[in-house]
């Protein structure tokens, strides 16, 4: 029985513990609410340990196929579990002066992670589209958690009607591949599609509709009108966990259903993917260009970013999709970043979200203005950041698959996108602050926001081991 | 055996996080200090790749090799040759003077300038010694964040537009050759550029790399018409800044020329090196006239450089020895003299505030010792013989007249308007009656200022005098690398 349970294991964990904080949490009182809030750290570390300890090379499939455990499953439940962690040490302070430290908010935030977990380890279109809604219905209330403000209010009902709308894509999509292959299994229909006696046209309609569903979680071009309001009007660090983690998530989402089930059809969605692909990158660089608001822009940089990471898929090679492994991981690490100075710059009654507000941060701060100028610049692709292999990696793989116009086109877009992150660095250290009030931070997030700043620098001198460790994770995991 | 180049890169880096760490805005003596340490070991660290470089073979030197990301093939593979190995040793004596000069002038975040110009140096030595092309990228790229940063803190009143036109320029072309090194990348299997230089490409695949390359390198250079980023960077950045910017980025344009276009795309640069020397032309001539009327002494002197380095890529593509031997000499002589020009309008713009001629004249009456040296490196910058300027002009114009009389003709008419502008500036900021209060307030060269220009004043002569060592250093890899020029890919 156990062994049965044995690929579920670190879900059942989370959901566990996530169902044990909500009932402590009831019996605490006000002052003793980071009882809590440890507990919540400690579910998820914990979770991530045991991921990390039974990470195992072969995959272990459970549930009658309908779960994945591999290697690429692990790999990303331990990023995403490890970046929400790290996302609640920076905001903590945040939620605490804006009387958001309650026991709801991290309870949504562990059944949100867990939502992500299940997508990533899902092996049926079902058991995607319930880690999908899990996720989804978790953020959608964690937006709204700061119920008087009008634009978080707005915010939340924006997302929620158009992530419902692509919930529903997404499953109309899914009931279409059932008709044409008769399965929700994934291993059956990449079978059914690689053998070819499916019905194609159902099957191509099917893709269209999965493929909206999946562009809009991924907030590509044309499906990326909530990302900029969402991001804007959420808690910053809700916007931070809605910008990072389930980019992951977003990830498996794309490579099982498109590289996975529907592989034998890639004629089909490579197409589809040039355009969403060329979309973001253009759209969100120029429009990225016209923000005043960091946050905004940051949502705009998540549009181009996805963009580019839609590039390694192109090939659905080894080579293309290791690349986007790669892409999506250290997008994440940069973005929790950039997300983290923003939280650190706020206190009581000021949001750092103007970008004016950074304006003059090298003389407040030259430590944390070199870790937000190690942001900007992985962010814009220059080397020795992170970011560069990141984009190299992906250019790469669109050169491999005889894309050179689209690789063309990607660096140029990227040239619009540096004068953007030019400026936040030419804000930061050329300008004269306007405020010059002491930084106040926790020790905990001081200390995990220079590690995640230098990270950017350390993988950047040094990318191979976790470039190789992308291409041993989708090895082992037997895609391709 | 040491590895000599891996110390020239990692020394001033390390030495520039240092500074960074240890100065303090209020107390910035410890990070002058250090500074200086760190210039001066990163230079003695550079001194054994000239004396110990053997002159008699094209192969690659003091070779470094180990795996970097084995994922895409790409090797932390370091080497010099004849081409490359001045340069760095040129780019270490650069650092140590802006350090030097810097002492007394920057007095705000000091640190940070120290760190921002020992970092770019090594950064710069990466890409000249640089064997992959990853590694060549990564350097190339990386030098445009300090130098950003140096134009935009401590530059003039439009630092904002020059650091920002300066980074989107040269990124724009530089990520061009990125998609090209990708695509090499993919014909041959690996990021070792050498290597290229055998691989078999199509007349048409090579006209499109060497359109992403050129672009890369001529806004780097510049040349014509892709070059107007560098009179704003000029003009806005600290004196430093400008130094290093003349003195060395320039030439990693050049350099890449050299190293990549000619050697890997050698029909495509036949092919268009008609092309490529009309540019160099309208540089020479067109930019000469254009610093003629220039009222900004900084301005002056970009356009001069401009115009300069016109006779760079025009001695490249003339495809003989004399033309590229002339080429590389003139890159360092325009290293020592546009870096002496930089710091002696700083000299001045440190007692004056102003950069503008006209708020000059009879300079001379009050600063005698910098009035002669203004006079020999105003010289050498209009090819005087005797100076450095002299050899690589004569060089080039030599292998032009075998090529074509007219040609070398438009070309020899550089060292006209060269002498034109250079000396009617001087006559009106050295010479006459003293023009102002200012001026007559003057006071001529301290300690510092005075072996700053004297020990460049040295290194012109001796180029100009006797250019033997350097050219000697030159000739077996410029012959190497003529081989591969002539010899067709198709």
């Amino acid at each position: 029985m156990l062994a049965t349970l044995a690929p579920v294991m670190p879900e059942i964990v989370l959901l566990s513990a996530a169902c044990a904080i909500l009932v402590i949490d009831l019996f605490l009182d006000e002052p003793r609410r980071k009882v809590s809030y440890w507990l919540a750290q400690a579910a998820l570390l914990g979770t991530a340990w045991y991921v990390l300890a039974t990470a195992h090379a072969a995959p272990a499939k459970g549930f009658g196929n309908m779960v994945v455990d591999d290697m690429l499953s692990d790999l990303l439940k331990l990023a995403a579990l490890l970046c929400v962690s790290a996302g609640l040490f920076y905001g903590r302070q945040y939620f605490a002066l804006r009387g958001l430290f309650r026991g709801e908010t991290f309870v949504l935030t562990l059944f949100a992670t867990l939502g992500m977990m299940v997508m990533i380890s899902a092996n049926s279109f079902l058991v995607l589209y319930l880690g999908l809604e899990l996720m989804s219905l978790s953020l959608y209330a964690l937006v709204a958690l700061h119920r008087t403000q009008a634009a978080a209010a707005e915010a939340a009902m924006k997302y929620f009607v158009l992530g419902a709308m692509a919930s529903g894509l997404f499953l109309y999509g899914t009931s279409m591949i059932y008709g044409a292959t008769g399965s929700f299994d994934i291993d059956a229909v990449m079978r059914a599609t690689l053998d070819g006696p499916a019905n194609r046209i159902l099957l191509v309609f099917g893709l269209v509709f999965v493929l909206s569903g999946i562009a809009f979680k991924l907030g590509a071009v044309p499906y990326h009108m909530w990302v900029p309001d969402v991001y804007h009007g959420a808690p910053t660090p809700v916007t931070l966990l809605i910008g990072t983690a389930p980019k992951l998530a977003a990830f498996a989402l794309t490579l099982r259903v498109l590289a996975g089930a529907l592989a034998g059809i890639e004629f089909d969605w490579q197409g589809m993917l040039i355009v969403l692909s060329l979309l973001s990158m253009i759209v969100g660089n120029v429009v990225a260009i016209a923000q005043s608001n960091v946050k905004r822009m940051l949502a705009y940089s998540t549009i181009a970013n996805m963009g580019y990471m839609l590039m390694g898929f192109l090939a659905a090679d080894l080579n293309g999709l290791s690349a986007a492994l790669f892409y999506a991981i250290t997008y994440v690490l940069t973005s929790l970043a950039s997300f983290g100075v923003i939280l650190l710059l706020s206190r009581e009654g000021f949001e750092c979200d103007a970008l004016d507000d950074l304006r003059g941060l090298n003389q407040r701060s030259p430590w944390w203005a070199f870790i937000m100028l190690l942001v900007m610049f992985s962010l814009a692709g220059i080397p020795p950041t992170v970011g560069f292999y990141a984009k190299f990696a992906v250019i790469e793989a669109a050169v491999n698959a005889q894309f050179v116009w689209l690789a063309v086109v990607a660096v140029l877009a990227s040239l619009v996108g540096a004068f953007y992150y030019l400026r936040v660095v030419k804000l930061m250290y050329f300008d004269e602050p306007v405020d010059r009030s002491a930084i106040e931070a926790r020790g905990d997030a001081r200390a995990i926001l220079s590690l995640n700043g230098l990270a950017l620098l350390a993988l950047g001198i040094l990318p191979q081991p976790l470039m190789g460790l992308c291409v041993v994770a989708l090895t082992q995991s037997k895609f391709l | 055996m040491t590895a000599y180049l891996s110390l020239a890169i990692w020394v001033p880096i390390v030495a520039g996080l240092l500074v960074l760490a240890v100065g303090r805005d209020r107390d910035p003596g410890a990070a002058r200090w250090i500074a200086l340490a760190g210039a001066v070991c990163g230079f003695v660290v550079t001194l054994p790749l000239f004396f110990h470089f053997d002159t008699t073979t094209s192969a690659m030197q003091f070779v470094e090799r180990h795996a970097w990301i084995p994922r895409f093939d790409v090797w932390y593979h370091l080497g010099v040759d004849g081409i490359s190995v001045l340069f760095v040793v040129l780019n270490a004596f650069t650092t140590l003077l802006v350090v030097w000069s810097a002492w007394e002038v920057i007095q705000t975040r000091v640190a940070q300038y120290m760190a921002a110009f020992l970092v770019m140096s090594g950064l710069i030595n990466g890409a000249f010694a640089a064997l992959d092309a990853v590694l060549f990228y990564v350097f190339f790229e990386a030098m445009l964040i300090p130098m950003y940063l140096i134009i935009g803190v401590w530059g003039g009143p439009n630092r904002v537009y020059a650091a920002v036109k300066f980074f989107l320029y040269t990124l724009l072309g530089s990520l061009l050759m990125l998609v090209a090194l990708v695509y090499l990348y993919g014909a041959s299997e690996t990021f070792a550029f050498r290597e290229w230089y055998e691989l078999p490409l199509e007349l048409s695949t090579q006209i499109l790399l060497f359109v992403a390359f050129f672009l890369a390198f001529a806004v780097k250079v510049p040349m014509w018409p892709v070059h107007t980023w560098l009179p704003d960077a000029h003009v806005e950045a600290p004196t430093g800044g400008s130094v290093v910017l003349a003195a060395i980025t320039l030439k990693i344009g050049a350099y890449g020329f050299v190293r990549f276009i000619l050697p890997i795309l050698p029909d495509a640069s036949r092919y268009l090196s008609t092309f490529v020397i009309v540019l160099s032309l309208i540089a020479v001539v067109y930019i000469g006239f254009v610093a003629l009327v220039q009222a900004d002494m900084k301005k002056l002197i970009a356009y001069s450089s401009i115009s300069h380095m016109g006779f760079v890529t025009l001695g490249f593509f003339l495809f003989n020895q004399l033309g590229t031997v002339g080429g590389l000499v003139q890159m360092l002589s325009h290293g020592f003299v546009s870096a002496a020009m930089f710091l002696c309008v700083g000299v001045l713009y440190d007692r004056v505030h102003s950069r503008r001629i006209a708020d000059y004249g009879g300079v001379v009456n009050t600063m005698p010792r910098f009035a002669a040296f203004v006079v020999l490196f105003a010289m050498a910058n209009a090819g005087l013989p005797a100076t450095s300027g002299f050899v690589g002009e004569f060089m080039v114009i030599l292998a032009a007249v075998q090529v074509n009389f007219w040609l070398a003709f438009l070309a020899g008419t550089t060292l006209v308007l060269g002498a034109a502008y250079t000396l009617w500036m001087v006559k009106r900021v050295v010479f006459g009656a003293v023009a102002n209060p200012n001026v007559a307030a003057l006071k001529d060269l301290d300690r510092r200022e005075f072996w700053l220009l004297a020990v460049l004043a040295a290194m012109v002569l001796l180029m100009g005098i006797w250019p033997k060592p350097f050219v000697d250093v030159m000739n077996a890899s410029v012959a190497d690398l003529l081989a591969h020029v002539a010899k067709s890919k198709l």
